[in-house]
C-alpha cells in the first residue's frame, strides 16, 4: 500500500485537523465505493467536498457517523485513533451531520426534536421538561433562530428545520458538523441565513464538512476542498489557491475506464415533441424534440426537475401547461395507461419502489401493462401470458429458474431486466429511462448500455435521465442539461464535454 | 398450478385434517360425510364474507362494514318479504346482491376519491349501516311468522343432496377463483397491494381497484343478508354483531397478507374451514365455547407468525441488494 501525503499541503503545518482520515477504503459486493481515501477537517475551518454522483461522498459521510465500518484506514480525532462501531459511538465523540432531508421527528415539539435521545433528566429518571425548554431557548437563542421550542416541528419550513437540526448539533456540542448538501432544498433567503450560521459554527470553532454541487457556495462559504472522484482522492488544498475551472478539472478529468457500445448513428424523423411544458412548482418551459433511433440524454443535478419532468410526460402527475405530439398529432397524456397507448413507457429509477411487484411471478409482472394484449373477452389467458414473457426475458436474457418464479427471489439486476422486459412488451415507440444503471454493478452496466444501444438501433427513441457523466457522454445522441427546473442547455457534437455539463448544470460561468 | 399447492395451504390442509382426527378420536360421528356437510353448510356465510374481504385485503385495505352491510341488507329484504309477500326470491336476490354493493361503493368511493383510511372508512360506516338499520326497523324484530315459506325456505331447499346455502358457497368459490385468476381486475388487485407505486407506472388506478374491491365485499355482504336471515328466520338490529372480525380472521389464517398483495383464495377458504370445525366441533366434544375463542385467536397468531417469517425472507434480497448500491 502505498502512503502518500494526502493531508492538505498548504498551510497544514500551522493548523492540526481536530479529524482525519486516512487510507480509508471500502468495499461493497461488486464495488469499490472508496480506495485509500483521505479526508481532514480542522477547527474553525469549512472544508467543501466536491465530487459527482457516485463519487463516494455519501459513503464516507456514513463512514464518519459510524454507519459504514471501514475496511481498512485509520481515524484520528483529536490526536487519537478511534473507531466508530455504530452512529451512537459518532455522537458521542461529537460528530454530527445535517442530512439534505433532516431526520427528524414531525409530530415532536422543536425542544424534544433537539434533546431527542439526551432529555434532561430529573432525580427520578423522568424528562425534566422545564429544563428542556431553557436549554432549547437558550441554545436557539445562541443561533438567533426565533422559533417556539414548543412548536411541532410539523409546522416548520425546511429552512427552520435545519435551525433544528443545527440546534441539535450544538445540544451534544459537536466538535464536527457535516452538512450534506444543506442548501439544495432552501430559498435564497434561507441560504443566506445558513451561510451565517455557517459562521458562527466556525466562530465557535467547530469544523465543519460542507458537502455541495453548487459551486457559487463552495467558493463563498468553504476554507478548503477536497475532492474524490470515483471513490478516490484527487486532490485538496486550500480555497484561496484554486479556481473554478480547475476544480471541475478534478472533479471530472478521468482517464476512459469504462467503455460503452460503438452505435451506428441511423436517427430518423422527429417522433416526439414537446412545447412549452410547465408545472406550477417543478418546471418551466421545457420543449425538446426526440428524434426515432435517438437517444436523448437529461443531465443536471439531484433535484434539477429531470423525473419530474419524466413523469409529466408519462402521465404520473399532470402539467399545467404544454403540449405533447408524437409523429405530430397532438396527445393529451393524464394517466400511464393513456401514456402506454400513445406508446411511450416509463422504467423509473427506484425500481423497489417503483418497479417490480414482489410476490407476483415473473411472468405476471412482465405482462402487467399488456393484459389488454392478452386476454380476450375480459378473461387472461395465461398460455398467451407466458410467450409474451419467454420471448421478452430470452431478449434480454434473464436468469431465473421458471417464469412463475416470484421476483422477489431475483437478484437486483435480474429484477431490473423483468422490470425492462414489462415495458418492452408493451411494444413502445419511446422509452424513458430514468438512472438505468443506478445501483447496478460494473458488468451489469455495460450490459444494459449494449442492450440501450440495441434498442435504438431497432428504431426505439430513448430518454436516459443519467447523473452519471461518463454514461451521459458514452451513451447520448444529445444532452439537455437541467438546471432547478429549467432546460439550461442542450448540447451535441464539440459541444458535449464533461466541463461544459458541469458548468451548465452547477450553474457557472454565464448561465446563472 | 404452482401457486395452489405452495406451501402455506399444504399446512392449513393438514392443520385442518389433524384437527378433525383429534375430533374424531372423541367424537367419531363427528367427521361422518353427512355431518361434515352440516359443517360446510353452517360455514358457507363465512366462506362467502371471506372471499370478498380477500380481495379487499389482497389491495391493502380492510373492510370491517360487512356484517353491518349484511344486516342492514338482510333487514331490508326481511322488511319487504314481510309486506309484499309476493315478491319472488329471484328478485329478493338481486335486491340483496345490489344493495350490498351500493354500501359497499360507498365505501369504497369514499376510500378511492377521499383518500381516507380504508380502517376508518369502514368503522364508519359499520356503525352508520347498523344505525340505519334501528332506523327502518324501529327496533322492532321481522319474526319468523311474518316472513313467507319460500323466504326462509329458499337457503334450505336440497339441490342434488346439498342445501341452497352450500350451493351458493360454492358457486362464489368458483366465480371469485375465476376472477382472480383469469381476468385483469383479479391481477390488479394483487398488483396493487404487492407495490401500489409500480402498479400507477403500469396504468393501473390504484383507488378504483379498491374501489371495485369494495363493490365485490359489499355485494357478498348483501347476498349473505339475505341468506342469513332466512336461515335464521329472524332480523334484528344486531344479527352478526362482530362477525366481521371472524371474516377477517378466516382470511388471516387462510394466509392473505394484511400488508396486501400476498395469499390466494383458497387459502382463505381453507382458514374459513378451519374456524367453521373448531366452532362447530367444541360443543359436541364438551369443550367449552370460550375455549373457542383462545383456539381461533392462538390460530390468528400462528398464521401472522407464518407471514412475518415469509417477509423477513423477502427482505433480506432486498437488503442485499440495498447494499450494493450504496
Amino acid at each position: 500500500m502505498q502512503i502518500s501525503v494526502r493531508a492538505p499541503a498548504a498551510g497544514a503545518a500551522t493548523a492540526v485537523p481536530i479529524l482525519s482520515l486516512d487510507g480509508i477504503t471500502k468495499t461493497f459486493p461488486g464495488v469499490k465505493a472508496l480506495s485509500d481515501v483521505a479526508l481532514a477537517l480542522y477547527p474553525g475551518e469549512v472544508t467543501a467536498l466536491v465530487g459527482e454522483n457516485g463519487a463516494g461522498k455519501s459513503t464516507i459521510v456514513k463512514i464518519l457517523t459510524g454507519i459504514y465500518q471501514p475496511d481498512a484506514g485509520a481515524i484520528t480525532l483529536a490526536g487519537k485513533p478511534v473507531q466508530f462501531p455504530t452512529a451512537q459511538h459518532a455522537t458521542d465523540a461529537g460528530i454530527t451531520a445535517i442530512h439534505q432531508e433532516t431526520v427528524l421527528f414531525d409530530d415532536l415539539s422543536v425542544a424534544e426534536n433537539i434533546f431527542i435521545g439526551h432529555a434532561p433528566r430529573t432525580r427520578w429518571g423522568l424528562i425534566d421538561w422545564p429544563a428542556l425548554r431553557a436549554r432549547a431557548t437558550e441554545i436557539l437563542g445562541r443561533i438567533d433562530a426565533d422559533l417556539d421550542p414548543r412548536m411541532p416541528l410539523r409546522e416548520l419550513g425546511i429552512a427552520s428545520k435545519h435551525l433544528v437540526a443545527i440546534a441539535r448539533a450544538l445540544s451534544v456540542d459537536a466538535r464536527v458538523v457535516i452538512m450534506d448538501e444543506p442548501t439544495a432544498a432552501l430559498s435564497h433567503k434561507e441560504i443566506e441565513e445558513l451561510y451565517q450560521l455557517v459562521e458562527r459554527l466556525k466562530a465557535e470553532g467547530r469544523a465543519i464538512l460542507f458537502i455541495s454541487h453548487k459551486f457559487d457556495e463552495i467558493f463563498r462559504i468553504a476554507d478548503r476542498y477536497t475532492v474524490f472522484r470515483d471513490g478516490q482522492h484527487v486532490g485538496s488544498g486550500r480555497m484561496s489557491e484554486i479556481d473554478e475551472g480547475e476544480l471541475v478539472r478534478l472533479m471530472v478529468g478521468r482517464s476512459v475506464d469504462q467503455i460503452f457500445p460503438a452505435r451506428a448513428h441511423q436517427i430518423g424523423a422527429e417522433c416526439l415533441k414537446v412545447v412549452g411544458y410547465a408545472h406550477p412548482t417543478e418546471f418551466d418551459d421545457i420543449s425538446f424534440s426526440l428524434r426515432k433511433g435517438e437517444i436523448l440524454g437529461f443531465y443536471g443535478l439531484v433535484g434539477a426537475g429531470r423525473s419530474e419532468v419524466m413523469q409529466a410526460l408519462f402521465g404520473v402527475t399532470r402539467p399545467s401547461k404544454g403540449v405533447v405530439r408524437i409523429d405530430g398529432q397532438i396527445r393529451a397524456i393524464r394517466s400511464p395507461a393513456e401514456a402506454i397507448r400513445a406508446g411511450i413507457v416509463y422504467v423509473p429509477e427506484d425500481r423497489g419502489k417503483q418497479g417490480a411487484v414482489i410476490g407476483l411471478p415473473i411472468f405476471q409482472n412482465i405482462t402487467l401493462p399488456s393484459l389488454s394484449q392478452t386476454s380476450r373477452r375480459g378473461f387472461l389467458r395465461l398460455a398467451e401470458e407466458f410467450r409474451l414473457a419467454r420471448e421478452y426475458t430470452e431478449r434480454l436474457d434473464l436468469r431465473a429458474a421458471a417464469l412463475d418464479q416470484d421476483v422477489g427471489q431475483l437478484s437486483g439486476g435480474n429484477q431490473q431486466k423483468v422490470v425492462i422486459a414489462k415495458w418492452l412488451a408493451t411494444r413502445p415507440r419511446v422509452i424513458i429511462l430514468d438512472e438505468p444503471t443506478k445501483g447496478v454493478d460494473i458488468g451489469s452496466k455495460a450490459a444494459v448500455h449494449a442492450f440501450m444501444a440495441e434498442l435504438a438501433a431497432q428504431g426505439l427513441s430513448v430518454i436516459m435521465v443519467s447523473s452519471e457523466i461518463p454514461e451521459i457522454l458514452g451513451m447520448s445522441d444529445r444532452v439537455i442539461v437541467m438546471r432547478e427546473g429549467l432546460i439550461a442547455a442542450e448540447l451535441e457534437g464539440a459541444a458535449l464535454t464533461p466541463e461544459s455539463l458541469v458548468r451548465h448544470a452547477a450553474g457557472i460561468g454565464g448561465t446563472a | 398450478m404452482t401457486q395452489y399447492l405452495k406451501s402455506r395451504e399444504a399446512i392449513l390442509l393438514g392443520a385442518i385434517l389433524a384437527l378433525l382426527a383429534m375430533i374424531a378420536t372423541r367424537f367419531p360421528a363427528f367427521v361422518s360425510p353427512g355431518n361434515l356437510l352440516n359443517v360446510f353448510n353452517d360455514t358457507a356465510p363465512l366462506i362467502i364474507l371471506a372471499l370478498g374481504q380477500t380481495v379487499v385485503i389482497l389491495t391493502r385495505c380492510i373492510d370491517l362494514s360487512v356484517a353491518a352491510n349484511l344486516a342492514l341488507t338482510g333487514m331490508v329484504v326481511a322488511m319487504l318479504n314481510a309486506a309484499a309477500p309476493g315478491v319472488p326470491i329471484a328478485v329478493i336476490l338481486v335486491l340483496a346482491v345490489s344493495l350490498g354493493a351500493i354500501l359497499g361503493a360507498i365505501n369504497g368511493v369514499l376510500v378511492w376519491k377521499l383518500s381516507i383510511p380504508p380502517i376508518v372508512v369502514t368503522l364508519g360506516t359499520m356503525t352508520v349501516f347498523r344505525g340505519l338499520i334501528f332506523v327502518i326497523s324501529g327496533g322492532e324484530w321481522v319474526n319468523a311468522h311474518e316472513m313467507s315459506a319460500a323466504f326462509t325456505g329458499f337457503p334450505r331447499s336440497v339441490v342434488l343432496g346439498l342445501p341452497m346455502l352450500s350451493w351458493i358457497a360454492l358457486g362464489i368459490a368458483a366465480l371469485f377463483l375465476l376472477l382472480v385468476f383469469r381476468t385483469p381486475l383479479g391481477r390488479a388487485f394483487y398488483a396493487v397491494g404487492g407495490n401500489p407505486h409500480a402498479a400507477v407506472y403500469t396504468g393501473i388506478v390504484v383507488g378504483r381497484t379498491q374501489f371495485w374491491a369494495f363493490v365485490l365485499s359489499g355485494a357478498l355482504a348483501g347476498l349473505t343478508g339475505y341468506l342469513w336471515v332466512a336461515r335464521y328466520a329472524v332480523a334484528y338490529v344486531d344479527i352478526a354483531a362482530g362477525f366481521e372480525l371472524e371474516v377477517v380472521a378466516a382470511c388471516v389464517i387462510g394466509g392473505i397478507s394484511i400488508a396486501g398483495g400476498a395469499g390466494t383464495l383458497v387459502g382463505t377458504i381453507l382458514g374459513a374451514l378451519f374456524l367453521g370445525i373448531v366452532k362447530n366441533a367444541l360443543p359436541v366434544v364438551d369443550i367449552s365455547p370460550f375455549w373457542q375463542l383462545a383456539i381461533s385467536g392462538s390460530a390468528i397468531i400462528v398464521a401472522v407468525t407464518f407471514n412475518v417469517r415469509q417477509n423477513r425472507r423477502r427482505g433480506r434480497i432486498i437488503l442485499k441488494r440495498a447494499e450494493g448500491h450504496a
